[in-house]
């Protein structure tokens, strides 16, 4: 998406030449994108890795080990302190990252997917396609989702797939209405309007012209939506209809932190801590995709960070 | 004025339009939705391998109706015949393939191209659409360098993207998009209006250089007279969704019929110095609403001559009053159309 | 950047009043991601009183960049880094924020191409027009309202006390224009910069504007600087006409005089591609190629890459402005030879 073959050069609006960028040697001009990017390579590893590497320490209670506070007097999984339990927090992180990611990703996916194929479709052809498409997305947002949650899990088995299933829904609306305001707006756009007049089939005009326009805000809008799916599962599985203990997500390492929260803060806080890192990290790679995946704005990416904020204006306002 | 025959010397025209109409609605704020008369009964007429200048203001309806021409909208009424078909009576395939023959060249050089995409990328889209007539592999990648040739550019810009073009270059990109399917009419939406005068030059005499060497026709929206008046060989002028006058370039120009050609003419400014300004009408007020179009001559509201026969009645076709014979079809619509005037210099 | 100096300012004849506006050595630099750009290099030029001068350039010459630095109405990556600009005898460039605050309305002012974006959508334009006369005058509500609507009568509006109650979307585009050019001549300023006040206008629209201009400025007596790419706009309404070119004045003097005899390659290169004056089927006078990028502005003449005449010596020199007549001047090296064509 970033790079295209050949030893092209661009022109900034500077008139200056610079180099082909590649993806990597623009990440590595940015020092917080890089950061990101490193921290999210960890949660990732850590979700694939992790639990090889902890055994059944995640499960593993030892009551004498009761509440004991993040220290270096216990060893490599003592570092975060244990829970109530015993059990060594670090571990239940490990175990908890890969639990966390496989709902909230796929939640994530899901929704991104199905909210913005309908709402690039809906928008771009406008009329009833849209009227009907927009009435669905009011429907499932008027209705509490959590309601629609504790209904369906409670009737159906609550398993990963389920959890996956109703938070995919309960979040569709949120592409299905960015897609469908974004795609609107690009439809009256010339270029659209010339794809229209040699004869290019719609669905090739979104996937061509309206999709790459689109997919930055709709991912930078997915990143924001990853930590509200991955606190809604942390309600749900304190609600005892989410994730089944003994498996253990962050969400609901915090919420059963939640009590001990005065006495023993370890418990609820790191999870936190975790879920804000991956989400705000995620977050970070968004925004600077965003900048690498558009030609006209790439070159920023070249500069400095804080002079990035405002356009060089080289030439006047006149056409 | 003599290379101007009769229509029925000249072969069928490629193109002819008659009492197309089109209306949209629009939502008004208090007295609910209202109609908007963008088109109301235009003929038009374009000859093959001929340029034919539509002149008009904003709000004349000569966008819409470049968008009926193109089959973007669908009129309300009237007919079209291009090269003998009715392109809105196809369906399906035959449609796409028709798609082809009738482009569009844009105004606005930066909207009208995806930055998205390359040069290359943006001038072969089209055979996206048309994979009977797309070139293959490497016949593609030459048929590129071939069309930017022929537009002026290096081949070396192929894989450049549109925000690396000054504007001239980027309208150069957008007529090789229009050209790449090889169409009959293109429809020139105020090409050069967005470009700097001396580049203005350059893209002008690149669609004549096209025209005579492809013989495509042009369909030229422009406000600048001076521009229709260089490249047009027949000129119509539009007003409130209505054509007002047609006829040859020169005639429309130098001798019109209709009080606003007359205007037109006259409010353009000029390079001729003549001291203190030269004598002009300028128009008072501006186009009334397409909402709420005026009854009977469109134009009387704002015309020097209007009487009240222009209010009550359609204004007739008409001819410059005691105009030399072998004028063509020169037509002005209008109750009270202009004399002979001395010869303008 | 070679340092250039401004050209030699117009001698004024003896016993005539100082100029209303006069700018000299104006230089703008922006700053960008590569690195320092001059935007604007060494531009001078002057207007008198009732005068109207043209700033006629193409798109990205600077031009309008220069009326911005005049106003102190620049971008922030652009500043002033050297020259004078006197209104009536005055040096602004120098002044502070609050100083030049003082100044915009009663002694200088500009009217913006785009109306719809210069003025506030949410207020109506009696409150808007009513503005200035509160600021400057000090007068009340009602009173600065009354002048407001004085204001838009002055300037063509039908039905001014109704219409003051309007919003600005309400209008259209040539009313708009006009309400922008009561709200920049208000406070009667003395020199008015217009920057392409008729560009996004119809031709019958922007044949009213420019009267209206002419005849505000025949009234109050203004010197109007007219920042345009149009020549016959300049042809028709400008006294004296300032080329610029890549940042630089290439060619000053009276209209009549530039424009019937161009002492500048790029001047005579611009008249000669106006459709109006070539034969009909020919081919036009194009200039070939494009203005330079700011980056990549030549040592020596901006305009040699472009130009027919160019010669060694443009290539290695700068011109500097030269007389080429009576209260004339060009940038050329070659500019005799124009002269005798």
């Amino acid at each position: 998406m970033t790079t295209t073959p050949g030893g092209r050069r661009r022109r900034n609006p500077s008139g200056a030449r610079t180099g082909p960028p590649r993806w990597w040697t623009l990440l590595g001009g940015d020092r917080v994108a890089v950061c990101a990017a490193v921290v999210l390579t960890l949660v990732l590893l850590t979700a694939l890795l992790g639990p090889l590497l902890i055994g059944d320490r995640a499960i593993r209670q030892d009551l004498d080990a009761s509440l004991r506070p993040p220290s270096l007097d216990h060893g490599f999984f003592g570092l975060l302190g244990t829970d109530v339990l015993g059990r060594s927090v670090l571990a239940r992180l490990i175990e908890a990252a890969g639990t966390t990611l496989s709902v909230a990703v796929p939640a994530v996916l899901c929704s991104l997917v199905v909210g913005s194929a309908v709402g690039m479709w809906a928008g771009y052809h406008g009329g009833r396609r849209e009227s009907v498409a927009m009435r669905v997305a009011d429907v499932i947002l008027s209705f509490p989702s959590l309601l629609l949650a504790v209904v369906v899990l409670y009737v159906f088995e609550p398993s990963v797939a389920n959890l996956v299933l109703i938070l995919a829904i309960a979040r569709v609306p949120i592409y299905l209405r960015t897609a469908r305001a974004e795609s609107a707006e690009i439809r009256s756009r010339l270029f659209v309007d010339a794809a229209r007049t040699f004869g290019t089939r719609s669905g090739a005009t979104i996937v061509r012209h309206i999709l790459p326009i689109v997919l930055p805000t709709l991912l930078t809008v997915a990143t924001l939506d990853f930590c509200f799916v991955m606190l809604t599962e942390s309600s749900l599985s304190f609600l005892g209809i989410g994730i089944q203990p003994p498996e253990v997500s962050w969400g609901l390492m915090v919420a059963q932190g939640r009590q001990y929260l005065q006495t023993a803060w370890w418990i609820a806080v790191l999870p936190g801590v975790a879920i804000v890192m991956t989400t705000v990290s995620a977050t970070i790679l968004a925004a600077w995709a965003r900048l690498a995946t558009d030609p006209a704005q790439r070159w920023r990416l070249t500069l400095p960070r804080g002079r990035r904020r405002r356009p060089a204006t080289t030439g006047e306002g006149t056409p | 004025m003599t290379d101007v025959s009769p229509p029925s010397d000249q072969p069928a025209p490629l193109l002819t339009a008659t009492g197309l109409r089109k209306s949209f609605r629009v939502a008004r704020n208090r007295t609910g939705n209202a109609r908007l008369t963008a088109l109301d009964g235009v003929d038009l007429r374009v000859e093959r391998g001929r340029t034919l200048g539509l002149v008009g203001e904003s709000g004349c309806g000569k966008s819409t109706l470049a968008r009926v021409l193109l089959l973007l909208e669908r009129p309300d009424e009237g007919t079209l015949r291009f090269d003998g078909i009715d392109p809105f009576t196809l369906r399906g395939r035959a449609l796409r393939a028709w798609r082809r023959r009738v482009q569009m060249v844009f105004q606005d050089p930066f909207a009208s191209l995806n930055a998205r995409m390359t040069a290359a990328e943006i001038i072969a889209e089209p055979w996206r659409s048309h994979r009977d007539i797309a070139p293959e592999g490497a016949r593609r990648d030459t048929r590129v360098r071939e069309l930017l040739d022929l537009v002026g550019l290096r081949p070396g810009d192929a894989h450049r993207y549109p925000t690396e073009f000054s504007g001239g270059q980027r309208q150069r990109i957008g007529i090789a998009r229009a050209l790449a399917l090889g169409p009959d009419l293109i429809v020139c939406d105020e090409p050069v209006s967005a470009l700097d005068l001396s580049v203005q030059a350059q893209v002008l005499n690149l669609l004549a250089d096209l025209q005579r060497e492809l013989g495509v026709s042009y369909l030229f929206i422009s406000h600048d007279l001076s521009v229709v008046r260089h490249v047009a060989d027949r000129v119509s002028v539009m007003y409130l969704g209505r054509v007002v006058e047609h006829g040859p370039a020169e005639e429309v120009l130098d001798r019109p019929v209709h009080p606003y050609t007359s205007a037109l003419v006259s409010s353009a400014p000029s390079l001729e110095l003549t001291g203190d300004g030269r004598r002009r009408t300028v128009l008072q007020g501006e186009i009334p609403s397409p909402m709420d179009p005026p009854s009977g001559c469109r134009f009387r509201t704002r015309c020097p001559r209007a009487t009240t026969v222009c209010a009550e009645a359609e204004p007739p076709p008409a001819t410059r009053s005691g105009a030399p014979s072998g004028t063509g079809d020169h037509r002005g619509w209008c109750h009270h159309p202009l004399g002979p005037t001395p010869a303008p210099p | 950047m070679t340092p250039t100096t401004a050209p030699p300012a117009r001698q004024p004849e003896p016993g005539a009043p100082p100029p209303a506006l006069r700018v000299e050595g104006l230089t703008v630099d922006l700053t960008t991601p590569t690195g320092e750009l001059r935007a604007v290099d060494g531009v001078g030029f002057s207007v008198h009183k009732g005068r109207t001068l043209a700033l006629l350039g193409e798109s990205g010459c600077g031009k309008s960049m220069t009326a911005q630095a005049v106003v102190g109405l620049l971008d922030p990556v652009a500043r002033v880094t050297g020259g004078t600009a006197h209104v009536n005898g005055t040096e602004v460039l120098g002044l502070s924020r609050s100083q030049r605050a003082r100044l915009a309305g009663p002694v200088l002012s500009i009217v913006f191409q785009d109306a719809l974006t210069a003025m506030n959508p949410v207020r109506t334009v009696g409150a808007q027009l009513a503005e200035p006369f509160r600021i400057h005058r000090g007068l009340s509500r009602r009173a600065a309202r009354e002048r407001a609507v004085e204001l838009m009568d002055g300037v063509g509006i039908p039905e001014p006390r109704a219409r003051a109650r309007s919003y600005p979307h309400q209008f259209s585009g040539g009313m708009r224009q006009r309400l922008l050019i009561a709200m920049a001549v208000a406070l009667e300023p003395d020199v008015l910069i217009a920057d392409e006040p008729t560009t996004a206008l119809d031709v019958t629209v922007q044949a009213q504007v420019m009267e209206l201009l002419a005849d505000l400025q025949a009234r109050q007596g203004m010197a109007l600087v007219l920042i345009t790419h149009d020549l016959a706009v300049v042809a028709e309404h400008a006294d004296e006409v300032a080329v610029m070119y890549a940042g630089h004045v290439v060619e000053t003097g009276p209209v009549t005089e530039v424009f019937t005899h161009p002492r500048h390659p790029y001047t005579r290169g611009l008249l000669d591609s106006v459709p109006e004056r070539a034969a009909k089927g020919r081919p036009l006078h194009a200039v070939p190629g494009s203005p330079p990028e700011l980056g990549s502005i030549p040592t020596g003449c901006v305009f040699q890459s472009r130009c027919p005449l160019a010669a060694d010596v443009c290539a290695a020199e700068r011109p500097r402005p030269r007389p080429t007549g009576p209260s004339r001047a060009a940038a050329c090296h070659r500019s005799e030879e124009l002269a005798s064509d």
